[in-house]
């Protein structure tokens, strides 16, 4: 009789079980690990629009999880193994700090797909992407030489990798392409989310005489104190028009949707490559926000910008472009390979600073 | 304005929460409470004081709201280690953590909202003086409640007899309750008061400093407050030099960037770390002052007999 229950029991659990799995072989399931969090106004905010788009998109045949503010570091690789573990079929990682501990989970699990942003490591189940964020910084800084009075323009900056060396390039050419004199002041507070510290960079630049300032740190600290002196600003990877009114030229918007739905589309069709991803405006993986608080025909011209870079007649490293040291980096007409950008280690000339080794 | 007097607004502002917050820790601690939560209290004053500026559209219920945030918080810590003995640091790490999480609940409905902000003084001639003007007479309210409280906690601590009790628990609670102080009584107005004073170092974050809410926006000032007080040797003069010292190099160092240094960023982060670690370290060399000053119980539960 006892062997009778227990078997009966054991099929009942197999039953169940086989059950719950055929409901969660259904669903994909997407997971997020987010550096910060996600009403901070910028950087994860932005993936998790994406991560709310791809839920609209696909509704009862995906499942989505995240978790926040995962210090980059071995903290890190304990949540993504922790997803692995959960069964998640896919897992982007919005950080580029996570790469590693990407890496090392993936390995573990060959199964599941994974997917870094902003890094440059892949494997068989892993794919960077990133974004083109460079041609945005291009229109603004052609933006902000006609804007500026003074010529000098201040710019946050977070870590010295060559994401944030890109933007500060590509900003530096844009605004020279405008005024050939045009200045760029750097500050590197070490960190991408410390509203104290950002709005203590950018008073610290506008006492030292900028009109204008960027960022490329995910507060909204540095508008704000744009807003309260009376200069100009930019935000950045999200709409940061609501902390500066009369104060947000445009900002470069992080659209992960269209590409968060592709790749999770791929895995659903069972297509899902590695890949290493770098997309521009073109493809949608990042917006302009509406260009505001400037004249008409500086409004003009970024927009032309745009659409010539979307169309591919203009790529923001084009030669002729000098390093700071005064040596050839870009011959008349030549343009940077993706595999220099990717690992940018120097400045161009103009920039006002010593790129931190 | 001139750039030497918006550096010196800068740098006032940058080090009033530090400052408010190592006052309040240092009351604590002089009692022989280590409450390592400041940082959890900082944050629950900043997201309190911001949701009721911005709910009412009154900074200074907004400051009021803040130091009660911060008081109340501060009151869980002081009920589990006061009354239930439960180890400091444990509960004040827990404290941490659930003022951090707690606040980021309650304040999600107020991100991206616009910040109130607490306006500065002005008082008709003296704001208008050249240098000194604005640096004295033109600062937001919280400014001078700083100042007010390291004069009013070194009068307290050492020129009252009230304070005096409470230095004397915090070297040896046996002894004090042997005389029949109520220990724990004082151990609890002391904590309440720290948590009051972190409560309104966190409402100068969100209302002063950066005025809006973003989760974490503490950035781990609560920890730079805690160090400050032992460094400064548990002395209120020593706390605001050495909160001044921190925001003056913590700005000059952007400054220094903003200028094009050539010393590299990541050393010039760590700057006002490591040079108020020195100066504090070297003023405090005269040992027998240092351990004069130390209470001999920090951390240490106090359980009366019965």
């Amino acid at each position: 009789m006892k062997k009778l229950l227990i078997g009966l029991a054991g099929v009942a659990a197999m039953t169940l079980g086989m059950a719950s799995a055929a409901v969660a072989a259904d669903k994909t399931k997407v997971c997020f690990v987010y550096v910060g969090s996600k009403t901070d106004g910028g950087w994860t905010q932005a993936h998790d629009i994406g991560r709310q788009t791809l839920e609209a998109h696909f509704g009862d045949k995906v499942e989505t999880a995240f978790i926040e503010n995962v210090a980059e570091g071995p903290q890190a690789t304990a949540v993504i193994e922790r997803f692995a573990r959960a069964k998640c079929d896919l897992i982007f990682t919005t950080s580029f700090g996570f790469m590693d501990p990407t890496l090392e989970v993936a390995a573990k699990f060959p199964d599941v797909k994974f997917e870094h942003a902003t890094g440059y490591k892949n494997s068989a189940n892993v794919t960077s992407y990133n974004s083109r964020f460079y041609e945005g910084r291009y229109i603004q800084g052609q933006i902000a030489a006609k804007t500026s009075a003074k010529g000098v323009a201040g710019y946050i900056a977070s870590f010295p990798i060559p994401e944030v060396v890109q933007g500060i390039n590509a900003f530096t050419l844009g605004a020279q392409s405008v005024n050939p004199d045009f200045k760029l002041k750097v500050v590197w507070v070490n960190s991408w989310f410390d509203a104290g510290k950002e709005a203590d960079a950018a008073k610290a630049l506008i006492d030292q005489g900028v009109d204008i300032l960027t960022q490329h740190t995910d507060s909204t600290g540095p508008m704000q104190v744009a807003a309260e002196r009376g200069i100009k600003a930019f935000g950045q990877a999200s709409d940061m028009i609501s902390a500066g009114p009369d104060t947000q030229l445009t900002a470069i918007i992080d659209t992960w949707g269209a590409y968060y739905i592709k790749r999770t589309q791929a895995v659903m069709d069972g297509t899902w490559e590695t890949q290493s991803t770098w997309d521009g405006l073109v493809d949608g993986i990042l917006e302009m926000a509406p260009y505001t608080n400037m004249p008409d025909d500086v409004k003009a011209m970024a927009e032309a910008t745009e659409a010539a870079i979307i169309s591919g007649e203009l790529h923001p490293f084009t030669g002729p472009v000098n390093k700071q040291d005064g040596s050839v980096w870009l011959t008349d007409g030549e343009v940077a390979e993706d595999g220099v950008l990717l690992g940018l280690n120097f400045y161009v000339e103009g920039v006002d600073d010593q790129l931190p080794q | 304005m001139g750039m030497a007097e918006a550096i010196l607004l800068t740098i006032a502002t940058a080090a009033t929460p530090l400052l408010i917050a190592a006052l309040g820790e240092l009351v604590v601690e002089r009692s022989g409470v280590l409450n390592l939560g400041v940082e959890g209290m900082m944050i629950m004053g900043a997201v309190g004081g911001f949701a009721a500026a911005s709910l009412t559209g009154n900074p200074w219920i907004g400051v009021l709201v803040a130091i009660l945030f911060g008081a109340v918080t501060s009151l869980a810590f002081a009920f589990l280690t006061l009354s239930l003995a439960a180890n400091q640091v444990a509960t004040g790490l827990a404290l941490t953590i659930l003022g951090l999480g707690l606040s980021g609940l309650i304040g999600e409905p107020f991100v991206g909202q616009a910040g109130v902000k607490l306006s500065n003084i002005s008082i008709p001639i003296l704001t208008d003086l050249p240098l000194l003007g604005p640096l004295l007479f033109g600062q937001d309210p919280i400014f001078y409640m700083s100042i007010a409280l390291v004069i009013g906690v070194a009068w307290f601590l050492f020129k009252t007899r009230f304070g005096l009790t409470l230095r004397s628990i915090g070297d040896n609670h046996v002894s004090a309750h042997a005389l029949g102080i109520p220990v724990l009584r004082y151990r609890y107005l002391a904590v309440m008061f720290g948590g009051a004073c972190a409560g309104l170092a966190g409402g100068h974050l969100s209302l002063v400093y950066t005025p809006q809410w973003v989760e974490n926006m503490s950035a781990g000032r609560g920890w730079i407050a805690l160090a400050l007080v032992v460094f400064a040797s548990w002395r209120p003069a020593r706390v605001l030099a050495g909160a001044y010292l921190f925001g003056a190099v913590s700005i000059g160092q952007l400054h220094a960037q903003a200028l094009g240094v050539g010393v590299p960023s990541q050393l010039l982060t760590a700057l006002p770390y490591i040079a108020t670690i020195v100066v504090l370290v070297l003023i405090s060399q005269n040992v027998r002052t240092t351990l004069i000053n130390t209470p001999a119980m920090l951390g240490r539960a106090f359980v009366p007999e019965r």
